[in-house]
């Protein structure tokens, strides 16, 4: 296992690096040139602009501003935003855990849905249960976002008044971050409703990034529940005398997992992707949003540190899912 | 500068909860997060709404709902004859905030005022006092006495008075400065904000909520007539307008123009109005042919259809344009006719003038703003107009720094959609930034150096009476009509929606965002 442990790691390296040269890359790419589209109609006199590249280090060939950059990476050091002038790293790690408690949330709902209706859609395929949930999953995944969003805003929050419109806590509540995590804060800080407020707030986010994940997951259950359950080894369970039950959950499940579990590992980037429209219709104040601001004040520090630490993250889950399919088939940590 | 009164916080919810109460709170659904909260290192206006119109004041001050100066900070201010010397006396007994980290240990003074302007003139981004050329016009500041500043400037300045009640010239502390400097942490004067206007900021959470509460000792006494102030930011426009309805806030920026007659319809909500200091237009570059020829311009001009593409892209919530000044800022023109909508006489007038199988390029910005919330649909409004008249156009769009880049050089062909929001409600603001031969190859989109026009406008800054300066404006402005450098399009309708028992709310035309004066009625 420490072997194989290894071996998933050493590819982690030339993966970070790459991604490091890309999220400098990308930004960079992309046409306009940051200090006029800051100074927007108004415009500048050249020597001001020339004041303000050698500010920014932009008048450096590119090759030492990656450089600058990659070592400080190295160093734990994002930069420092061109807007703000905090670290980058302090503003991702303020904001992060708000994503993480909305992308946590979603994932448990799209699990917790998606697998027993991909199982039961399996078990009775082609009956009214399939045929029901698998069109109803399709609609969740090519559902707009934004539409969805909207839409459950205005039924839930506007007609019905049964959760709040947007944002993270009521605004009567206010109590000092500790764990930056709403759920536990609002236990921490001891106030009568706030937990009960922050719950409230999650509902409608939680959905509607679930949504698609758990479209997917069902999906995909189905499908490999269905190849599972015409093996061999099935067939063999079921003349045996076993419960459907325990051939259904034990047997066929498991082995179906593998597939299931690569595509929640993949949702982790579409929830990631997914965060930055449900962050902006919610007011949710996470990475989705802090990132989408950046890239339209070129705020190069921000988008090419955030963009980095979203794909380690991203890289970071997709290791866990490599070690979980060797925990679930000894098969492949053998290869 | 934590938000850590109880009594704050539990009338926070007495005052959401709309039950009678001693103390107030106004929620604000704001369009989005600041970049920081020292006005002058930024300028965008969600960040000024949050810093310089809540956190400070500024020697003068524009009256809120007009853009006249009255005094704010300074009591009275004096011009000398030659106009290089204004000269303001600072009113006394004004008090800065405190927050954990510091105490003021003296009242405003000059000092704060010679800080505030001299720290401008070093290094770093402050690009507002740059984009107004105060380098180049503030020669020195002195301090005469304790109360009393003087700035010396290169040449008179009229409009100098405007941009000292702009944000950028919003007065800091220089204790506060220096304090922070020695404790290793300058860049709290951006984070932890410290000034001397109506609300004293609290706390701000990231992208999520900003606080503020009462300046108990505030120089107006009356104001503010809230007693906490809450920006929840909220960057979408339907989102904002359900909290709204809801009642999560009281006020709103921003709708969208597919909800304003619904939310004219609601009881629960008013809907104020008031002219944008903008104005949108289309800039020919007046240096190529055919468009050197004013009477081409004008033809052209006469080809567009102002009423469809009001109705089309404003949702008619815009006035037809007719200068290139909106109607709410002082000399403007009221005698000027417009070019009239006469597709007939276009094509005659470029017949006469010799213009034949005209093609040409319509540039279309590929950004929203509020004079030109579709670019594209408009320039595709004015290709049919211009074929009805036998002009063939080709419609370009670049990405927006770029589309600013090319659309300001000398050689730029064809005519540009931009447009322009004033700064300090200063008429030289628009006629010369926007017109003024400085101003061919950057601002100056039609590459426009009219003698005549130049020297009026130029003149008129040096001139410290305002109703002659105005004159000098209205002469401008009939010139500009003449010459047709631009076809003037529109100056859009600001909204702001608000929940009926907010009042004392007043649309700002420099389109500001201020709670001073607003109370929330609970009966």
């Amino acid at each position: 296992m420490l072997k194989f442990f290894l071996s998933r790691l050493g590819t982690f390296i030339p993966t970070f690096l790459g991604v490091t040269l890309i999220s400098f890359a990308f930004i960079r790419v992309l046409p306009g040139d940051p200090i006029i589209v800051m100074a927007g109609e108004r415009g500048l006199s050249q020597e001001r602009y020339e004041a303000l590249r050698s500010q920014y280090g932009f008048d450096q060939p590119l090759y030492v501003q990656f450089w600058e950059y990659f070592t400080g990476v190295l160093q734990g050091d994002l930069g420092t935003s061109f807007v703000t002038n905090r670290p980058v790293w302090d503003e991702f790690f303020s904001l992060f855990p708000a994503t993480l408690e909305l992308s946590i949330c979603a994932i448990i709902i799209a699990i917790a849905l998606g697998l027993p209706a991909g199982v039961i859609a399996a078990v009775y395929r082609g009956k009214f249960f399939d045929r029901a949930l698998m069109s109803t999953a399709l609609i969740g995944y090519s559902m707009p976002i934004f539409w969805w969003a909207l839409l459950l805003i205005i039924v839930f929050s506007g007609n019905l008044g049964w959760t709040p419109v947007s944002g993270r806590m009521g605004l009567l509540y206010f109590f000092d971050d500790v764990t930056g995590f709403m759920l536990i804060d609002s236990l921490l800080s001891g106030q009568e409703g706030a937990f009960g407020s922050a719950v409230h707030h999650l509902i409608l986010p939680s959905i509607v990034l679930a949504t698609i994940p758990l479209a997917v997951i069902a999906r995909q259950t189905r499908s490999a529940m269905l190849e599972v359950l015409s093996e061999d080894y099935i067939r063999t369970a079921r003349a045996k005398g076993l419960s459907p039950g325990r051939v259904n959950g034990l047997h066929a499940l498991r082995n179906a997992m593998i597939p299931v579990i690569t595509v929640i590992g993949l949702s982790v980037g579409t929830l990631l992707a997914g965060a930055i429209l449900t962050e902006t219709i919610f007011s949710w104040p996470g990475i989705g949003k802090w990132m989408v601001d950046s890239i339209f004040r070129r705020d190069y520090p921000v988008v090419q540190g955030g963009l980095l630490m979203i794909a380690v993250m991203v890289m970071f889950v997709n290791l866990i899912v490599d070690l979980l399919y060797g925990l679930i088939n000894p098969k492949i940590r053998k290869r | 500068m934590k938000f850590r009164s109880t009594l704050a916080v539990s009338a926070l919810a007495l005052g959401l909860a709309g039950a009678a109460s001693a103390q107030q709170t106004l929620v604000y659904c704001s369009e989005g997060s600041p970049e920081g909260f020292d006005p002058a290192l930024y300028t965008a206006g969600t960040t000024f709404d949050a810093s310089s119109h809540t956190v400070y004041n500024q020697l003068v001050e524009f009256e809120t709902g007009t853009t006249n100066v009255v005094p704010g900070l300074a009591e009275s201010w004096e011009v000398s004859e030659d106009g290089t010397q204004v000269t303001f006396t600072l009113r006394e007994g004004v008090q800065f905030h405190s927050n954990d980290m510091f105490t003021p240990s003296r009242d405003f003074n000059a000092d704060d005022v010679i800080h505030t302007f001299e720290r401008q003139g070093g290094e770093g981004s402050w690009e507002y006092y740059n984009a107004m050329s105060m380098p180049d016009l503030i020669e020195s500041i002195e301090k005469v006495d304790d109360m009393t500043v003087r700035f010396n400037l290169t040449r008179p300045e009229a409009p100098f008075i405007a941009n000292m009640a702009m944000d950028f010239a919003s007065i800091v502390s220089a204790e506060y400065a220096q304090a922070m400097e020695e404790a290793g942490t300058p860049e709290m004067v951006n984070q932890q904000p410290i000034g001397t206007g109506p609300f004293v900021f609290e706390d701000y959470q990231t992208d999520a909520v900003i606080r503020y509460s009462k300046n108990q000792d505030y120089w107006k006494s009356d104001e503010p007539k809230v007693d906490n102030l809450v920006f929840a930011i909220t960057p979408d426009a339907s989102v904002r307008l359900q909290r709204l309805q809801a009642g999560e806030c009281h006020v709103m920026p921003y709708p969208n123009p597919a909800d304003v007659e619904s939310i004219r319809e609601n009881d629960d909500l008013d809907l104020l109005e008031q002219e944008g200091l903008n104005v949108g237009y289309l800039a020919y570059n007046t240096t190529q042919e055919p468009f050197d020829d004013p009477q081409v311009r004008k033809a052209l001009n006469m080809a567009i259809d102002k009423e469809a593409i009001i109705d089309v892209i404003f949702g008619g919530q815009a006035e037809q344009a007719k200068n290139p000044i909106p109607p709410t800022m002082w000399s403007y023109n009221e005698e000027i006719e417009d070019d009239p909508y006469d597709p007939e006489q276009a094509r005659q007038m470029l017949e006469e003038a010799g213009v034949e199988d005209l093609s040409m390029k319509i540039w279309a910005m590929p950004v929203q703003r509020p004079y030109n919330p579709n670019a594209r649909r408009m320039a595709e409004l004015i290709q049919e107009d211009f074929s009805e008249v036998g002009v063939d156009v080709e419609i370009v769009s670049y990405e927006w720094g770029e589309y600013l880049e090319r659309s300001s050089a000398e050689d730029r062909d064809g005519a540009v959609l931009l447009g322009w929001t004033g700064d300090n409600g200063d008429p030289d603001n628009f006629l010369a930034v926007l017109l003024g031969c400085d101003g061919v190859g950057g601002a100056n989109r039609a590459q426009w150096c009219n003698e005549e026009f130049d020297s009026i406008v130029q003149e008129a800054k040096t001139v410290s009476d305002q109703s002659e300066r105005a004159d000098m404006y209205e002469e401008a402005q009939a010139i500009f009509k003449e010459q047709a450098p631009w076809a003037t399009i529109a100056h859009s309708v600001v909204f702001m929606p608000v929940r009926s028992e907010v009042e004392g709310y007043i649309v700002h035309p420099l389109g500001g965002h201020l709670f001073d004066t607003v109370s929330i009625n609970q009966d």
